[in-house]
């Protein structure tokens, strides 16, 4: 059976990992490689790795530390920030990487999601979504540059219209990060994963919340996503990748042991 | 020294570096005249079978291959590009392997097939040594490779289908040991020490 995966997901600001709250504040957290690596043999399914600023700044993102990366890491792992073009994503491919994500720039030109499934296949194209609950409105809203808070808007698209335009251009793979609940460890967004869930035929990461073991195996079993990405409670050593992997197991989420 | 063949469809960075993580320094090679000069090689891709199998036969790889007289792996497209035919593209393959690659049927589940699933092993060889029951390793595909005889250990996604193939010199894998922490490191481990 397909285990469901565990992704800890690296923020990447000038060479570093950071971490922020709600997409603020950041702070150092250590070194790329070295987290990496501790992650890895911790027993994640994968990683992910987001140079926050890129986007932001118009820049692709350093492709020297993908490099790196795939050198010394023996499990998938996928990179964002900043990749606009085909040209781009091959920069970043043929470094090592075995997925390319993309999340401001889709926006921007939706055609770039078809133009990269079409070079490279489905399998390496992911598409990240920051999606805000506005609290006013009762709607799910997706927002653009969330790298730095001074940047940040919201788009013209729903969430669920969004989920479903990236799907018809060509996307692989889902990341819905849950804005209102990123790093403040209060649990996934279960309502909007499971609703997302109904109309998304590709996997689905979930994103944003994860504060206690219990998160994970709620939104495997309550709102079937294939995968749950976490930060800060990786980072703070909150929660162990391996002991976590056990509790899945113990409450009957496939996993990989 | 170990061979890994470059056809310009695959990457073939992670293959290698797979390979330099144990200790080994491949050769990525792009012509077929050099491949018989190795003692082992490995055949990556990625991308679309027919588009792959052209540029195979356009450079003159298929006659290389099937001249070739020690071990050659197949990884992931590679393993299937070594099947007689495939349906993704309707294409005649290079036919080392015996059987047909067809589109895995996936029922209710998601394609492609992408992930880590469980390996079964289903008979003995030098390159299934050491793996313990229900290891698992990291698939990306939507084309699989039936079950006969050729098959060392299958996985399952709605179907069951070939996760390890071999026949004489020639074996594949459909999944990515590159990718497969230390499982893919025991496989890869294997391959390097398969005597005919």
């Amino acid at each position: 059976m397909l285990s469901k995966r565990i992704i800890p997901c690296l923020d990447v600001k000038n060479g570093q990992v950071v971490k922020g709250v709600k997409f603020k504040q950041h702070e150092i957290v250590g070194e790329i490689l070295e987290l990496a690596a501790l992650y890895s043999q911790a027993g994640a399914d994968e990683l992910v790795f987001y140079e926050i600023s890129a986007s932001v700044e118009k820049r692709l993102l350093d492709v020297n530390w993908v490099r790196d990366i795939a050198r010394h890491i023996d499990i998938p792992f996928c990179v964002a920030g900043g990749i606009k073009s085909v040209a781009d994503a091959a920069k970043v491919l043929e470094q090592g990487a075995d997925k390319i994500s993309i999340n401001s720039p889709a926006i921007a030109r939706p055609e770039l999601i078809k133009e990269l499934h079409d070079e490279f296949g489905k399998q390496c194209v992911v598409v990240g979504i920051d999606s805000f609950f506005d609290a006013n409105t009762g709607e799910y809203l997706v927002y653009q540059l969330t790298g730095d808070p001074n940047s940040a808007s919201q788009t013209r698209y729903k969430t669920s219209e969004w989920v479903q335009r990236v799907q018809d251009l060509g996307a692989g793979e889902i990341v819905l990060n849950c804005m209102n609940q990123d790093g403040v460890r209060k649990g996934y967004d279960i309502e909007q994963l499971s609703n997302i869930r109904k109309q998304c035929d590709v996997p689905l990461i979930a994103s944003g919340g994860a504060g206690v073991m219990q998160d994970f195996v709620d939104v495997f079993q309550q709102a079937d996503v294939d995968g749950a990405l976490a930060a800060s409670v990786f980072h703070k050593q909150l929660i162990e990748i391996d002991a976590l992997k056990q509790y899945l197991a113990a409450n009957k989420v496939p996993c990989r042991l | 020294m170990i061979a890994i063949i470059n056809t310009g469809c695959a990457n073939i960075n992670s293959v290698r570096f797979a390979f330099e993580r144990l200790g080994v320094n491949p050769e990525v090679i792009r012509d077929p005249a050099q491949l018989k000069q190795f003692d082992r090689a490995v055949l990556p891709g990625v991308g679309h079978a027919s588009v792959a199998m052209k540029r195979l036969r356009d450079l003159g790889w298929d006659k290389a291959i099937a001249e070739y007289q020690n071990p050659l792996m197949g990884i992931c497209l590679g393993m299937q590009l070594l099947c007689d035919e495939t349906e993704e593209g309707n294409v005649q393959c290079l036919g080392q392997i015996p059987g047909k690659v067809s589109y895995l049927k996936t029922g209710q589940l998601t394609s492609p097939h992408m992930g880590w699933n469980t390996l079964s092993v289903c008979k003995a060889h030098p390159l299934t040594q050491g793996l313990s029951p229900d290891e698992q390793v990291y698939f990306v595909h939507s084309f699989a490779h039936a079950s006969n005889a050729s098959t060392l250990v299958e996985s399952e996604y709605g179907t069951r289908f070939s996760a390890v193939v071999a026949k004489d010199n020639y074996a594949g894998m459909q999944f990515h040991p590159e990718k497969s922490a230390k499982v893919g490191a025991t496989l890869l481990n294997n391959f390097l020490n398969w005597q005919l």
